[in-house]
């Protein structure tokens, strides 16, 4: 990826006017799909995503089960209108990929021992999609599996960095992904310090590497709190209405 | 639709503890170092119908990669570059694990990794490759077969591909009114730089590069890193498991190092 005009103007704001630092607004509202064991709608930049987790449930076709654990099964789609043009909803190699990759990012967070002989399916949806999708979607699914009751040992957040005008910054949006140097999307588990997805398009020199990580992990852990809060929202309310009624009664 | 799966090679319960034991006493079952890779045969132009082919072998991984250069339109927002596509083909004659039919996500996985090191690191000028445009240009397949798996075949295919487009001969051509003509002439493919990946496995809290197929279902966790003169182009990690920063940042300086060295041969090789 060359660059060919300036993202981040002499004031150091971005195309969308954040800073470098800045994540864009992040909105997450748990249980959204009735019908899902867990499920989670994520609005994160121009990215609408819904993620819906059904299971444990048995496994179709039989011989796929595992005597000793779970299955996970991860689907990545777009629909069709999701993207500038048409996107053909016949799943692509880029969406193969991608729901490999997040399966895999996924998978160190469930306890799949718990649950044996079974499957537990993650599909995540991008209603329309902006840069990062794969990050929001995997921050959305790891919050509907929370939502399902599923045994897991940490969430799992996810966020971007990467590399405009020579400068390293936060959380890069599609015109920066499309324009900019390098994009590298990292998927973690805040609690557990661990990094489960991490992709890199794009160049770095040593120096740039470490700082974009360090980066993505900032936002990473910015993201954590954000699901945290989504899914205290859903099962303890909002705090401060809470504090409201208490005083009112 | 992406499932968790059991690793078709089988290792023994005693086999896997020997490897364990040896990895705290920072050894590999083979002998080898962590940071050591196996032997890497590299055979140029052994494909003559190609325009540039390879054949790689690192360990007993061996593939073989062609490049087959036509002419086509331009992909969508990228009308002034020639266009190109890797492929890759896990052959039914390269295990018995292997079987005929579409790519696998695995094989998805590995022809976009090797893809992605060869395009982000701009290896190709592609801005060389276009006839007339927004409407002609030179398109690249590199395609590999993959005929006999014994682990890493991120490596294996990468360098492949990177060794065939290092000998590759560009047919020149030319436009003639709508036609394209080819005037029987060649030129060296306009290379920039020279993408090297390595691809290191995590088992238990130890970190090697280039597993062997026992190591590869031991591992927790696998990373890909590809880099050129500069830097790194490309990163993919992949399989179940986590790494720690550390562990990433320490990969990345050992894929640095290791990348020199390999780099070093394909330039030797191909006097590049």
């Amino acid at each position: 990826m060359t660059q060919t005009r300036n993202l981040i103007d002499e004031n150091g704001k971005r195309t969308d006017g954040r800073t470098a630092d800045e994540l864009r607004e992040v909105k997450i509202t748990v249980g959204t799909i009735r019908n899902a064991d867990g499920s989670a709608f994520i609005e994160f930049g121009k990215n609408k995503i819904v993620a819906a987790v059904y299971g444990p449930r048995e496994v179709h076709p039989k011989h796929m089960a595992q005597p000793d654990r779970c299955v996970l099964r991860c689907r990545y789609h777009m629909s069709p209108f999701s993207t500038d043009t048409r996107k053909n909803p016949a799943p692509s190699r880029r969406e193969v990929e991608i729901s490999k990759v997040m399966r895999e990012a996924l998978e160190p967070a469930l306890i799949l021992e718990d649950y044996p002989r079974a499957a537990i399916d993650v599909y995540v949806e991008v209603l329309q999609s902006d840069g990062g999708s794969r990050c929001a979607g995997i921050t959305a699914a790891s919050v509907a599996l929370a939502d399902a009751g599923i045994n897991m040992r940490d969430l799992v957040s996810a966020c971007a960095a990467g590399k405009v005008d020579e400068q390293i910054v936060l959380d890069i949006n599609d015109t920066e992904d499309k324009e900019g140097g390098a994009d590298m999307p990292v998927a973690y588990m805040p609690r557990l310090e661990q990094v489960t997805l991490l992709q890199l398009d794009g160049k770095l020199s040593q120096e740039q590497f470490n700082e974009c990580i360090d980066k993505a992990i900032s936002g990473c852990k910015i993201v954590y709190e954000i699901q945290k809060q989504a899914l205290m929202q859903k099962y303890f309310g909002n705090e401060t209405e809470l504090k409201e009624e208490a005083a009112v009664q | 639709m992406s499932a968790s799966r059991r690793s078709p090679v089988i290792v023994e319960h005693l086999r896997k503890q020997q490897m364990w034991d040896a990895l705290s006493k920072g050894k590999r079952l083979d002998g080898r170092d962590f940071d050591d890779q196996r032997p890497l045969e590299i055979e140029l132009d052994v494909i003559k119908k190609a325009n540039g082919s390879a054949r790689v072998k690192l360990g007993h991984s061996e593939v073989i990669a062609g490049v087959k250069v036509s002419t086509g339109e331009p992909f969508e927002g990228l009308e002034n570059k020639g266009a190109l596509i890797v492929s890759a083909e896990v052959l039914p004659i390269a295990s018995p694990h292997a079987e005929p039919g579409p790519p696998d996500e695995e094989v998805v996985e590995l022809a976009r990794v090797v893809d992605r090191g060869v395009r982000e690191s701009e290896m190709i000028d592609l801005e060389q490759l276009v006839l007339v445009p927004g409407k002609v240009v030179y398109t690249v397949f590199v395609d590999c077969s993959i005929v006999n798996t014994d682990g890493n075949l991120f490596d294996a295919t990468s360098y492949a591909v990177v060794a065939a487009l290092l000998s590759a001969k560009l047919p020149v051509l030319r436009m003639e009114g709508e036609k394209v003509v080819d005037t029987g002439e060649t030129r060296d493919m306009p290379i920039t730089t020279i993408p090297v990946s390595i691809t290191a496995a995590r088992i238990g809290d130890h970190v090697l590069i280039d597993q062997g197929p026992e190591e590869e279902a031991c591992m927790d966790a696998r990373i890909t890193i590809t880099t050129n003169e500069e830097g790194f182009c490309a990163i993919q990690k992949g399989f179940t498991g986590s790494f720690t920063v550390e562990q990433l940042k320490k990969a990345a300086q050992s894929a640095r190092v290791k990348g020199e060295e390999v780099r070093a041969r394909l330039q030797e090789l191909t006097a590049r």
